[in-house]
């Protein structure tokens, strides 16, 4: 019963991702005064995607047909470690919260030889760009989660956010700054501006878009699918980490009903309020992305010395 | 003791606390007058509303006088006037240039993990949970002194000193509930004093070298050479 749970929750995970993608571009659009888009147009960029047919290049080896299938099948893992709904799953039970970030950096490997392999010099501009941005990005967004699993004294993230669930309404100092510091993180990694543009083609500007440039066809379909989830599994992560009230503790089917209303709520907030930042600010140029990851590793480790210095039990 | 079983006003202090730290590493890692300053104020704000929810909670009617005196001074006077010195000198469009803003900043947080080594033995043996925060006062004394180590600009020189002053005073509510009203009062007079007194240096400072950039007095010689 549980894995069906689970398995339905993965599911949901991926089905919705392109919604929340959909949904972030129309605030913008409608912020920046522009006629919106559908909401779903996502799927139909996806479906019309997946109706073309794929061209590949005649230096290509197995390596770039291979990538979009190994980046979405982290993504789809990576997705099913994250409580969306419930807590207390047997899939979240099983990885815990550094596997994840082995999980994106999995798909990061992966997607950075993709890009190169073609030999053009946009896929392996933007890849050494990816390598050092997440380089950087990495290191902070594990202060900032170590922050939390010392609180809760587990490194599991559903045992975490019920330890976060089941102890109500307390202002810790050490969650401001983990808040803080996983914002950041999530805005370079899944490459929002003012790290990345996703909505740009102009090659002094591109990561991400610079190694996928190749791509066509099903596989820019699997690319692109992965991105959104990937958008999704950090938007999730600072809900539910953060602002956890609302998830199923039971597998009821009321429970997991307004756990739902509840997530899709918290998620459409956070995703006007990326719309309102990627509004407001301007892209930074590449060379001051450093500074900004190493002001987030920052606010991650004074996270964690706040922990010490300012929770500590006695 | 865990935080969970404290209330929420020392719960609320010591998340202040956290964001006072917070608000020391931002003066760090600034290089514009401006912000830097008002930096300085979000701080003195801070600081503000933490003497108040102390006063609150300790009931202790005093802590409202000096929290309305922080406000006065520290949040609308000394930046009014720093950032009116700013606009006279005309140095608001000026951006420092931070060499080793990155060593800087994980030096920054090497001095926070001295200052919690070196209070660990004092703050172990009391039951107050407040006195937590007395690390994160040691410290923004300290990051004041680094942020005039690391600057080059006068008035961020003094900024830094001011910032000096906010961390003891944190230091003071949160280990002593307050210091005497005297003492309180003689302290804020002198900052103020000492804000008068920085204004009227800068004058002369830029008169005389033409900028307030304390490296180029290291050229300044008796004899011409």
């Amino acid at each position: 019963m549980n894995w069906i749970i689970a398995l339905l929750q993965t599911l949901l995970f991926i089905t919705l991702s392109p919604l929340l993608a959909g949904w972030v571009k129309w605030c913008k659009c409608r912020l920046q005064n522009r006629k919106a888009p559908s909401l779903l147009q996502p799927y139909r960029d996806l479906l019309r995607l997946t109706h073309k047919q794929p061209v590949i290049s005649h230096t290509a080896s197995w390596l770039y047909i291979a990538t979009p299938y190994i980046i979405f099948s982290a993504m789809v893992l990576a997705a099913s470690v994250v409580p969306l709904i419930a807590v207390d799953l047997p899939t979240a039970a099983s990885a815990d919260v550094i596997v994840l970030v082995g999980f994106f950096a999995f798909a990061r490997f992966f997607q950075v030889l993709g890009g190169m392999d073609i030999g053009t010099a946009f896929g392996g501009m933007g890849s050494s760009r990816e390598m050092m941005v997440s380089s950087m990005a990495e290191p902070a967004m594990l202060m900032a989660i170590f922050t939390l699993t010392m609180t809760a004294s587990s490194t599991n993230l559903s045992t975490a956010i019920g330890f976060v669930l089941n102890q109500g309404l307390v202002l810790r100092p050490s969650f401001i700054f983990a808040l803080i510091a996983m914002i950041l993180v999530a805005i370079a990694e899944t490459g929002r501006i003012p790290v990345d543009n996703p909505a740009t083609h102009l090659e002094l500007t591109m990561i991400h878009e610079a190694m996928v440039l190749e791509y066509s066809g099903r596989h820019l379909a699997l690319i692109e699918w992965a991105s959104f989830t990937k958008l999704m599994i950090f938007g999730v992560l600072i809900c539910n980490i953060f602002f956890p009230w609302g998830m199923a503790e039971e597998f009821t089917l009321s429970a997991l009903g307004s756990a739902l209303l509840w997530l899709m709520l918290k998620l459409s907030i956070l995703a006007v309020l990326l719309a309102v930042s990627e509004t407001l600010f301007a892209k930074m140029r590449l060379f001051r992305v450093p500074e900004y990851l190493s002001f987030a590793y920052l606010i991650g480790l004074l996270g964690l010395l706040s922990h010490i210095i300012l929770e500590a039990s006695r | 003791m865990e935080l969970l079983e404290q209330d929420f006003y020392t719960q609320a202090i010591l998340s202040l606390a956290a964001l006072v730290g917070l608000t020391s590493f931002l003066m760090l890692g600034q290089g514009r007058l401006l912000r830097l300053i008002f930096v300085f104020a979000i701080q003195g704000l801070l600081l503000t509303l933490a003497t108040a929810l102390a006063g609150y909670s300790m009931n202790n009617t005093h802590l409202y006088i000096s929290a309305a005196i922080t406000l006065l001074l520290k949040v609308i006077l000394i930046p009014w006037m720093l950032e009116k010195q700013v606009f006279k000198l005309n140095l608001h469009r000026d951006v420092e240039a931070l060499n080793n803003k990155t060593a800087v900043m994980l030096g920054g947080a090497s001095l926070v993990v001295f200052s919690y080594y070196v209070l660990h033995p004092v703050i172990q043996d009391t039951p107050l949970v407040l006195l937590n925060a007395l690390a994160v006062g040691l410290s923004v004394v300290l990051l004041g002194m680094l942020l005039m180590i690391s600057h080059r600009h006068a008035i961020a020189h003094v900024v830094g000193f001011m910032s000096i002053e906010n961390g003891l005073f944190f230091a003071a509510i949160v280990s002593t509930r307050g210091m005497p009203m005297i003492v309180e009062l003689g302290i804020a007079f002198d900052v103020l004093v000492a804000a008068i007194l920085f204004g009227i240096f800068f004058l002369h400072i830029s008169r005389s070298i033409d900028s307030l950039d304390v490296d180029q007095m290291n050229r300044l010689n008796e004899v011409d050479q």
